[in-house]
Formats: C-alpha cells, sequence, structure tokens
C-alpha cells in the first residue's frame, strides 16, 4: 500500500512539473514578448484575450496545426529526436527542485549534482539536431554551443561547488533549509555564518554562466538571428521549433529556480516572522527570469571570442580564487 | 577581451584549410534589402567575400534616357530611399546648371532645411538597424519613434513620407509654413535631450565597444583606391565633405564642422554618423534663423527642359556619402545619357577585402556600419 501511495505521488509529481514547465514555457513567451514590448515603447500583444493573455495559446494551436516539415537532405532520425532531447532534460530536472518545504517530487541527496548532469544533455540536443538539419549556419551555431557550453558549465561548476563545501550538502532541500531565518541568513548575503565573503561575486558568476548555460542575450550564441539566421534552428518549423522552445525556456526555468535555490533561499521568507512558502520561491524565481529579459532587450549581443575570453580568462580565475578562498575560510572558522 | 586583428589572420593565411562557401543572403537578416555576399569560409573566418549585386536593378540610367527631364524626378526618390531629398537635390542640381535656372534664395534654404531632416532620419535608422545587427533589438524603436516626427513633418511638406519628389528645377513645390517650422525646432529639441541617452546607453555600452573598436579596419589608402566617401572616409579619418569643400546650394553661409574620426575602425564610422547627426541639427537652426521671404520657385523656370548641348554635372553630399550625377544633354527634351554615381556602390567595393580574415559576426558589423541601402547599389 505504502509503494503505491509512493508512486501516485510520484506519478502525481511528474504531471504537475510537465503542466508547470509547458506552462511556464507557453507564459514566459508572452511575458517576454510583453516585456520587451514595453521596454520598446510599444505595447505588445494585446489582441487574444485581455492583455494578449491568450496569445501564448494561439500560438501554441497554430504551431501544433503546422505540418510537420522534414526538409530535403536532413537525417529525419536526428531531426526529429532533437527538440526532444532538449525538452526532457530540461523537465526531468525540476524533479528534484524544491519548490516548497514539501514540495519536490524526489528529494534527492545528490540534487544538484543531478541537475547538472542533465543540463548537459541539452547541449546535446542542440548539437544533434543541428548536425541533423543539415544546414551550414546550424552547424556553426552548434560548434558554437559546445565551445560556449564547455567553457561556461566549468565556472558554473566551480561556484557550485564552493557552495556546497559551506553548506556541506548537496541535498537542494538541505541548502535552502540551511539559509532559513531571514534575508541576512541566504547564501547571497550571509552574514551570519562562516561562508566566503566572496559569495556576492560568486552570485554573480553564476547568474552569468546560468545565462550562457540557457543560451539567453547577451550570449545567445545558439540563435544569433542578425548573424546566423536562426542558428540551430534554422531548418525547424512547426511543432519542431515550439518544443526547442519549451526547451529553452523549461531551461530558463531551472537556471532560475537554481539560482533561487543556491543564493536566495528558495521557499525561505526573507523576513524571519514570516512562514516560508512556494509563493517566496516563485516570486524570487521570476525576479530572476524577469531580469533575464530585461538584459536580453537590453544589451547586444558579445562577440564569439569575447565570450570565451571572458569565461577562461575572467569567470574561471575568479571561481577558482573563490574556491580556494571558500576552502581556506571553512578551514580557519 | 578582444582578439587583436594581427592575431586572426594566420588562420587564412594557410591554404591548405578546408573551405566551404556559405551563401549569405540575398534573404539575411543583416543584409538589409537584397544583397548576396557569397563568403568562402573557414571556419568562421572569411578566406574571401563576392558581394553579388543585381536583385534589385532597375534600369534607373536608361530610364532617364526615355523620358523628359521632370518625369525622371520621381526615380529620384526610389535610389536611397532612406534620405531621397539628396539625390532630388543632385539631380535638381544638374538640370538646373544644365538649363541655367537661377534658384530663390529661400528655396535653397528649405532645400537645405529638409535635406538635413532628411539626413538625421537616415541616420537615426542606420543607428537603429546597426544596432539590431549587433543583436540588440531595442534601440531601433526608439530611433523610429524620433524618425516618425522627421518623416511626419516632411510629410507635411512634401506630401510623401519616404520616396521623396519634392524638389523642382528652380525650386521647390511648396513653401513650408509655421507649422513646419516650430514642427522642426520642436524636433531638435526633442532629439537633443534624447541624443545623451542613446550615448549613455548605447555608444557606452562595454559590449558595444568592444564589438566596433579596433575592428574592421578600413585604411585611408582602401578608401581612396576603392573611392569610398561619406562617413565611411571620414571615419578613416579623411576631412571630406562635398558640403564643405565643394560647396553648392546655400551652405557656405552655414556655421558647421565635418565630424572626422582617424581610428579607421568600425567606431570611428560609429561615431562620425552620431555626431553627424548633431551638425545636422546646428544647419537646421541656422537654416530656420536666416530663412529670407521670397518666392521657392523660379519665376522664370521653363515648363519643360531642353538644355543646349553639353555635359554637366553636380554632386551633392548625401547621408552615405557623395552623391554625383552627369547627364549629356544633345539639345532635345529628353537627356542624352545620365550616369549615376552612387555612395554605397564604392562603399560596398571594399568589403570585399577589408573583411578578408575577420570572422564572421564582426564582418557583418563591419558590413553595418558601411550603411548599405541596397536599391541604391543596383539602381
Amino acid at each position: 500500500m505504502t509503494m503505491n501511495i509512493e508512486l501516485i505521488r510520484l506519478l502525481a509529481f511528474l504531471v504537475g512539473i510537465i503542466a508547470f514547465a509547458a506552462l511556464n514555457a507557453a507564459y514566459l513567451v508572452w511575458v517576454e514578448r510583453k516585456g520587451a514590448a514595453h521596454f520598446q515603447r510599444r505595447i505588445g500583444p494585446k489582441e487574444v484575450g485581455p492583455y494578449g493573455l491568450l496569445q501564448p495559446l494561439a500560438d501554441g494551436v497554430k504551431l501544433m496545426t503546422k505540418q510537420l516539415l522534414v526538409p530535403d537532405g536532413v537525417d529525419p532520425l536526428l531531426f526529429k529526436v532533437a527538440p526532444i532531447l532538449l525538452l526532457v532534460p530540461a523537465v526531468m530536472s525540476f524533479v528534484t527542485i524544491p519548490f516548497g518545504e514539501h514540495l519536490a517530487a524526489r528529494n534527492v541527496d545528490l540534487g544538484l549534482l543531478m541537475i547538472f548532469a542533465f543540463a548537459s544533455i541539452n547541449v546535446l540536443g542542440l548539437l544533434i539536431g543541428a548536425w541533423g538539419s543539415a544546414n551550414k549556419y546550424a552547424i556553426i551555431a552548434a560548434a558554437r554551443v559546445i565551445s560556449q557550453n564547455i567553457a561556461y558549465e566549468i565556472p558554473m561548476l566551480l561556484t557550485a561547488i564552493a557552495l556546497v563545501m559551506a553548506t556541506g550538502s548537496m541535498n537542494l532541500n538541505e541548502i535552502v533549509a540551511q539559509q532559513g531565518g531571514g534575508l541576512w541568513h541566504w547564501n547571497l548575503i550571509r552574514l551570519t555564518y562562516a561562508a566566503s565573503p566572496l559569495t556576492p561575486i560568486a552570485f554573480l558568476i553564476f547568474f552569468t554562466t546560468m545565462l550562457a548555460e540557457t543560451n539567453r542575450a547577451p550570449f545567445d550564441m545558439a540563435e544569433a538571428e542578425s548573424e546566423l539566421v536562426a542558428g540551430a534552428f534554422t531548418e525547424y518549423a512547426g511543432m519542431g521549433f515550439g518544443v526547442f522552445f519549451m526547451g529553452e525556456y523549461a531551461n530558463i526555468v531551472v537556471g532560475a529556480s537554481l539560482v533561487t535555490v543556491l543564493f536566495l533561499g528558495g521557499w525561505q521568507s526573507p523576513l524571519p516572522f514570516l512562514p516560508g512558502s512556494v509563493v517566496w520561491f516563485l516570486a524570487k524565481m521570476y525576479a530572476i527570469i524577469f531580469t533575464v529579459v530585461w538584459i536580453r532587450w537590453t544589451y547586444p549581443r558579445t562577440q564569439f571570442y569575447a565570450l570565451l575570453n571572458l569565461s577562461w580568462k575572467v569567470l574561471i580565475p575568479i571561481s577558482l580564487v573563490n574556491l580556494v578562498l571558500t576552502a581556506g575560510w571553512l578551514k580557519v572558522f | 577581451m578582444n582578439a587583436p586583428v594581427t592575431d586572426r589572420h594566420p588562420a587564412v593565411l594557410d591554404r591548405t584549410a578546408e573551405t566551404f562557401v556559405l551563401n549569405l543572403g540575398p534573404q539575411h537578416p543583416a543584409t538589409h534589402g537584397v544583397l548576396r555576399v557569397k563568403l568562402t569560409m573557414d571556419g568562421e573566418y572569411i578566406v574571401h567575400a563576392e558581394p553579388v549585386l543585381g536583385y534589385i536593378h532597375r534600369m534607373h540610367e536608361k530610364m532617364a534616357e526615355n523620358r523628359t527631364w521632370a518625369q525622371f524626378m520621381p526615380n529620384m526618390g526610389r535610389l536611397d530611399y532612406l534620405a531621397a531629398l539628396s539625390y532630388n537635390h543632385g539631380y535638381a542640381m544638374a538640370a538646373e546648371r544644365a538649363e541655367g535656372i537661377e534658384v530663390p534664395e529661400r528655396a535653397e534654404y528649405i532645400r537645405c532645411i529638409t535635406v538635413e531632416l532628411n539626413r538625421i532620419a537616415s541616420h537615426l535608422l542606420w543607428f537603429g538597424a546597426f544596432v539590431l545587427d549587433l543583436g540588440g533589438f531595442t534601440p531601433l524603436l526608439y530611433a523610429f519613434d524620433d524618425r516618425e516626427q522627421i518623416l511626419d513633418l516632411l510629410e507635411s511638406v512634401t506630401g510623401a513620407r519616404l520616396t521623396f519628389c519634392y524638389f523642382r528645377f528652380g525650386g521647390v513645390y511648396n513653401d513650408i509654413d509655421d507649422n513646419f517650422i516650430t514642427g522642426a525646432r520642436a524636433f531638435i529639441k526633442r532629439l537633443r535631450s534624447r541624443m545623451p541617452m542613446y550615448h549613455d546607453l548605447v555608444t557606452k555600452n562595454i559590449i558595444l565597444i568592444k564589438r566596433l573598436k579596433d575592428i574592421g579596419p578600413i585604411s585611408q589608402e582602401m578608401c581612396r583606391r576603392y573611392g569610398a566617401t561619406g562617413p565611411v572616409l571620414r571615419g578613416s579619418g579623411v576631412s571630406f565633405d562635398v558640403r564643405k569643400h565643394e560647396p553648392y546650394s546655400v551652405y557656405p553661409e552655414f556655421d558647421f564642422d565635418i565630424p572626422v574620426y582617424h581610428e579607421c575602425d568600425s567606431m570611428a564610422r560609429y561615431m562620425v554618423r552620431m555626431d553627424e547627426m548633431e551638425q545636422s541639427m546646428r544647419i537646421i537652426e541656422q537654416g530656420l534663423d536666416k530663412l529670407p521671404d521670397g518666392p521657392v520657385m523660379a519665376a522664370k523656370a521653363p515648363k519643360i527642359l531642353k538644355p543646349a548641348k553639353g555635359d554637366y554635372y553636380a554632386a551633392v553630399e548625401a547621408a552615405r556619402g557623395s552623391f554625383g550625377i552627369r547627364v549629356v544633354s544633345d539639345g532635345t527634351n529628353t537627356p542624352y545619357r545620365l550616369k549615376l554615381r552612387s555612395p554605397t556602390f564604392s562603399n560596398l567595393s571594399l568589403f570585399s577585402e577589408a573583411c578578408q580574415g575577420m570572422i564572421l559576426p564582426d564582418a557583418l558589423a563591419l558590413m553595418g556600419t558601411l550603411d548599405l541601402v541596397i536599391p541604391e547599389i543596383d539602381r
């Protein structure tokens, strides 16, 4: 009987997570378009439903009713499997994210490691899609994305390791639980706990690498519409394109959740007398996502070699220093 | 953090490297209009670039030989549709020289004011589109917002918003009114208050600086060889502006500077255009202050032109460089031969040499700084 309850719980969570990811992907497009419009003194979507709120639905119906076009000369299997390979790992990452105190599908001890493992797979999805579509622009984009991901996963992991050293756990629930008791207990500005004084810089590094890992502007080398037409997605139309974009947005949600969990106290409330709840988590996560949208519509795209130089010459050395300093700090105190 | 230019050449000099051909355009987001460039690439490095023209060739020069002088005027709005009034001006000047028509002073002032407004509109659109090429979408909409004010003003006097046909042989066809004058002053005030914002948010943006500074060098020598003019030439440290160096119309009566930058890089060309908008605003202000009363059309301008046999030339400074027009008249009511010297054709010619060894996004940034308008190249 207990077995069954566990199974039902898991199924309910899986359905919930997929719905959450899909709904977020759809409505983040709306947020993106509406946000972009207001940054640009436009109105944005407004015709379909109040404030254009039904626009994602209309877009979804349009994409789904379109023909699943497979151009001549592509590798049909790779071409079709790539969008799924991008979406599934992103959705899987949600399994271990603690949205609330008891609101995690699976409380995995190595949750952080699991998310990084899944995050690595989505690059493979992009590569396969680009390679399968036999398009020169797509392959250039794929080559860029791979070197970008290799370059940025290192500082991301290094900052995460420093954080894990300070918290002593890879369990995301555990990490959040340690940050209880108000704003000043969050890893971002930990004043009461022996943590490296470089943590705010680690936060900035982590945020930057998160942008790069999710292929967001100003690091959007995968798409680079003014250089590479549509980059890795050039040959995709209809729902193939739609699934790719759902995957992209799901990745952004995972990235923002990770920043929230690691640095901003997850579901913990910013003031000690208020109870922690899922509302705090969502508020923080969407604030991060809004910042990501804001950055995209403000900055031009970086140059590709500047992007790699930033990682290898700036972010990796700083995160290494951060790692060593954290280790020393923990040893001394 | 940018790799210096010299670091990027060895990849190209390695002739044994495997290359592939990348077709850029004619439908590509960065080649505004229908420019096509055949790129031979070594990875992301450009080994050889070959611009392919002619997708919007309309035989303007041949058309001139088949219609009367006045009938050809509308074609002048369809070469460079972003700064059409300069081209109106060039053609009107050539015809007036041929026929010997004196233009009233008020008409000359109106011509200068409207041409400079058009120049600002063109540079604003370039500014937005160029940052768009670099991946920053938002400035385009702000630039359009400002440009819209100019188009409204010009529409009120010329009747058109883009393909102007406003100048006549002997003047302009419509006088400007008080609404236009107050509107133009209000616009200058508005743009003056917005330029610092553009500089703060775009020019001083570290990503933009890193993408433009020391990237895309075009030497003076290369400019001379290909006949580059306009902001491209002035960004390479040559102070040449037809308005100053071969004065025409009432430009000698205005006090304005020619922005010149000596860095020869993409940033220099960017800055030249940004500074030119301020200089154009100065010209407009002075023009509005000094605007004399009087007719806007020459009293004795003939309805049908039949210039004496001969060879006539006029050059103006268009938004993209020096626009020259040469007409040969055989004494009939149609030109015998008309030759258009369009600035972007020469400016584009140097692209092939200038972009060698560059990485693709840098080459597209370089192409953006050339400010190409394809109908004006193809004609």
